[in-house]
């Protein structure tokens, strides 16, 4: 296998939960509510979703079915119950979403250590791996995975979430261009206030577009141990997701909040991401500051055009009080 | 029917909401006071309910246990005064941003990059007079801090950038050059240990460490040591940062473009020197924080010397209201609380198996009740009226 096809087939596996978190947040920031919150979220819904396996494992179960319905359940559960304290403070109680969302990400990370702490028997050294857990998560599709060549490397050689992750940018693609609600959750993400004198529940939106939002930033948690840690758990690797999450956070901006550029741009960041074992003359740190480089390149560029549809939300961070002037 | 008067039914009082919130204008001092300590008295009571039902801890040992880690002797004071300072000073330094209405989150960056800046000196010219070293490791930290404020102000000002966003992924470049530093200077060691730490090299040996410059004394006076100047430096620019915004013409200005900028503009205001002459100041001030923590604290610099203040500072600021003397005693408090519930896991982890990762659970917690009783202080929530109102 040539080594380009080794580098973008990582790539694509890197890029792919980093997408799948990335999609959750833009769903929740095209309600003007930047959650800050994701790296703490996308832990939580990890060991919400580990905690859900081991005990399904401990009683015996062996069913791929319910390996993968308990997990991801438990994950989107977890993470939206987050994204639902995310929005009672910021929406309900009106307080500054920079604040509620870097709180959450320390009571987050806190939290997902104390659970797997709690319910997780991880031995002191090393790390717990779900072995059952990963292959079925793992599990690829036959013959197309294989009888291709390296198009099937690159493209079918993954498991069941890559496609979920693909799938769901198409879908919120069409949901916010092709459909009312979507429209409606567009518009109270760039004016609250006119979209409140139309008649469109701002608090409900903003409030399911959170919450739905993270739960899919969940999943991404889970996703990261499953494929890319190759189903191991232990307490380092909340640290590892936790910087992921930031990376999320950072690869929404360079999507320019549209769900299709995900897929490129999670390519991008996963191609810097590995370039320290394929370029070895460039130290992996500079490498891996690319993105960050990238990202703010492009926040520079889109506000420099001052083109309406490549900018965020414009409502972005700002709290919503209908008597407010 | 002409003469009914207008009675409620029943049916429209129920459709009435059982609720709703209108924003207070005004809100006398001591209410506002009062609403804070009543949330602080239920957040130290929800946490012992979250320790006791988890693990069964019961509360007054808690509480115990969280004082002493805090508070009591030397050992503990100590280390809770200084990291108070640490998180004081980058509090105060994002007081002027905040203010402004500018949403500095790159705190930690700022931080990070003073700190580089400071221990880069430090590293590469260790046999300069001590003195004067630390006054370049001190300037280069200062200057490098206010260019990682001054570069999304610049964009913000020109262009309009979204400072927010910019200011935090400056974060993970600067963090990212403190990694490449550390990397390459630490070699094949598995750490990087502290920098010129090495006892038998007399000629580095604590060069550039703040403590140094009283090395060849005997006595011990209070002055001589780095804890206390972290702490009389955190709280003069505290001081000064109070004056500074209150007194001012520039904190005026500040005031008045966080009020409204056009305004501002029409009171003849230059809007973007003002935005980019604070992020300076904001971002030097950062700076200056991360060289007293590479000479007064650390000795060393690694991308996670800032220990996530920078970030803690911005809860600290905002809890504050950007009143830098309310600050000193938010920093005591949140240190307090992250020592205190740090000892409580320490000592509760034999007995009970209460895992270390409950500190940050409490710290979560308390956090968020605090944050949650600003919504008392800036609110109110008007019940619907039980009596028949037009009756």
């Amino acid at each position: 296998m040539p080594v380009i096809l080794t580098w973008l087939h990582q790539a694509i596996l890197f890029g792919a939960f980093i997408m799948l978190a990335a999609l959750g947040e833009i769903l929740t920031e095209k309600s003007g509510n930047l959650n800050l919150g994701l790296p703490g979220t996308m832990c939580v819904g990890a060991a919400a979703g580990i905690i859900g396996l081991d005990v399904y494992s401990a009683s015996g179960g062996k069913s791929a079915f319910m390996i993968i319905v308990i997990s991801l359940s438990c994950a989107f559960a977890a993470a939206a119950a987050m994204g639902g304290l995310y929005s009672f403070f910021t929406v309900t109680l009106r307080i500054n979403q920079n604040v509620v969302g870097l709180v959450m990400t320390v009571f987050g990370v806190g939290l997902a250590k104390f659970l797997s702490a709690c319910f997780v028997n991880i031995p002191a050294s090393g790390n717990v791996r779900f072995e059952r857990a990963y292959t079925v998560f793992s599990a690829k599709v036959p013959f197309i995975s294989s009888s291709l060549g390296w198009v099937s490397y690159l493209l079918f050689s993954y498991g069941f979430m890559f496609y979920l992750t693909i799938a769901l940018a198409v879908v919120l693609t069409l949901f916010l261009n092709k459909t009312r609600h979507g429209l409606a959750l567009r518009a109270v993400g760039e004016n609250p206030a006119a979209a409140d004198a139309v008649g469109i529940n701002v608090i409900k939106f903003k409030y399911l577009s959170t919450c739905i939002g993270s739960g899919i930033t969940g999943l991404a948690g889970l996703f990261c141990v499953m494929e890319f840690k190759s189903g191991a758990w232990s307490t380092a690797d909340i640290s590892s997701i936790k910087a992921f999450g930031w990376l999320a956070v950072a690869l929404v901006i360079f999507a320019m909040w549209k769900p299709l550029n995900l897929i490129w741009g999670s390519l991008l960041f996963g191609i810097f991401y590995w370039a320290y074992q394929y370029i070895i003359q460039i130290p992996t740190d500079i490498t891996q500051m690319l993105p960050y480089i990238v990202t703010i390149v492009v926040l520079v560029i889109v506000s420099l055009k001052r083109r309406k549809e490549n900018q965020g939300p414009a409502s972005l961070g700002v709290t919503y009080f209908r008597e407010d002037r | 029917m002409e003469n009914a008067k207008p009675v409620r039914t029943a049916e429209e009082r129920s459709r009435a909401p059982l609720f709703h919130i209108t924003k207070r204008l005004s809100i006398p001092k001591w209410e506002a006071w009062l609403i804070r300590f009543l949330s602080f008295l239920g957040a130290l009571v929800l946490i012992a309910l979250f320790a006791y039902l988890t693990f069964g801890i019961n509360p007054l040992d808690l509480y115990k246990t969280m004082f002493k880690g805090a508070f009591l002797g030397k050992n503990y004071l100590i280390p809770t005064l200084k990291a108070s300072a640490k998180l004081l000073c980058i509090a105060v330094a994002l007081a002027p941003a905040f203010k402004m209405k500018f949403w500095n989150i790159g705190a930690e960056g700022q931080v990070l990059a003073g700190a580089m800046a400071a221990a880069f000196i430090m590293h590469e010219f260790p046999l300069l007079p001590n003195g004067l070293l630390l006054l370049i490791m001190c300037v280069a930290g200062i200057v490098a801090g206010g260019v990682w404020g001054f570069i999304p102000a610049a964009f913000k000002s020109r262009f309009g950038t979204n400072e927010t966003l910019f200011t935090l992924m400056m974060n993970y470049i600067a963090a990212k050059i403190v990694d490449y530093f550390y990397n390459s200077w630490k070699g094949v060691k598995s750490a990087l240990g502290m920098i010129n730490g090495n006892m038998l090299q007399k000629a580095t040996f604590e060069k550039g460490y703040l403590r140094y410059l009283w090395r060849d004394s005997a006595s011990s006076a209070w002055y001589q040591s780095e804890d206390t100047w972290f702490i009389i430096i955190a709280a003069s620019l505290a001081a000064a940062m109070y004056f500074y915004l209150k007194n001012t013409k520039q904190g005026y200005e500040i005031a008045v473009v966080g009020d409204s900028q056009a305004t501002a503009r029409y009171a003849g205001i230059s809007v973007n020197r003002v935005v980019i002459r604070t992020m300076i100041i904001s971002g030097a001030l950062c700076g200056l924080c991360g060289f007293l923590t590479v000479s007064a604290q650390s000795h060393t610099v690694s991308s996670e010397i800032a220990s996530g203040y920078g970030f803690t500072a911005i809860i600290v600021a905002w809890m504050s209201k950007f009143n830098t003397l309310v600050m000193a005693g938010v920093a005591v408090m949140l240190v307090a609380l992250e020592n205190g519930s740090q000892a409580v896991t320490n000592a509760f982890y034999a007995t009970t198996g209460f895992p270390t990762s409950s500190a940050s659970v409490i710290s979560g917690i308390f956090l968020f009740v605090i944050i949650g009783s600003e919504f008392n202080i800036n609110y109110k929530i008007n019940f619907r009226r039980k009596t028949r109102e037009e009756a």
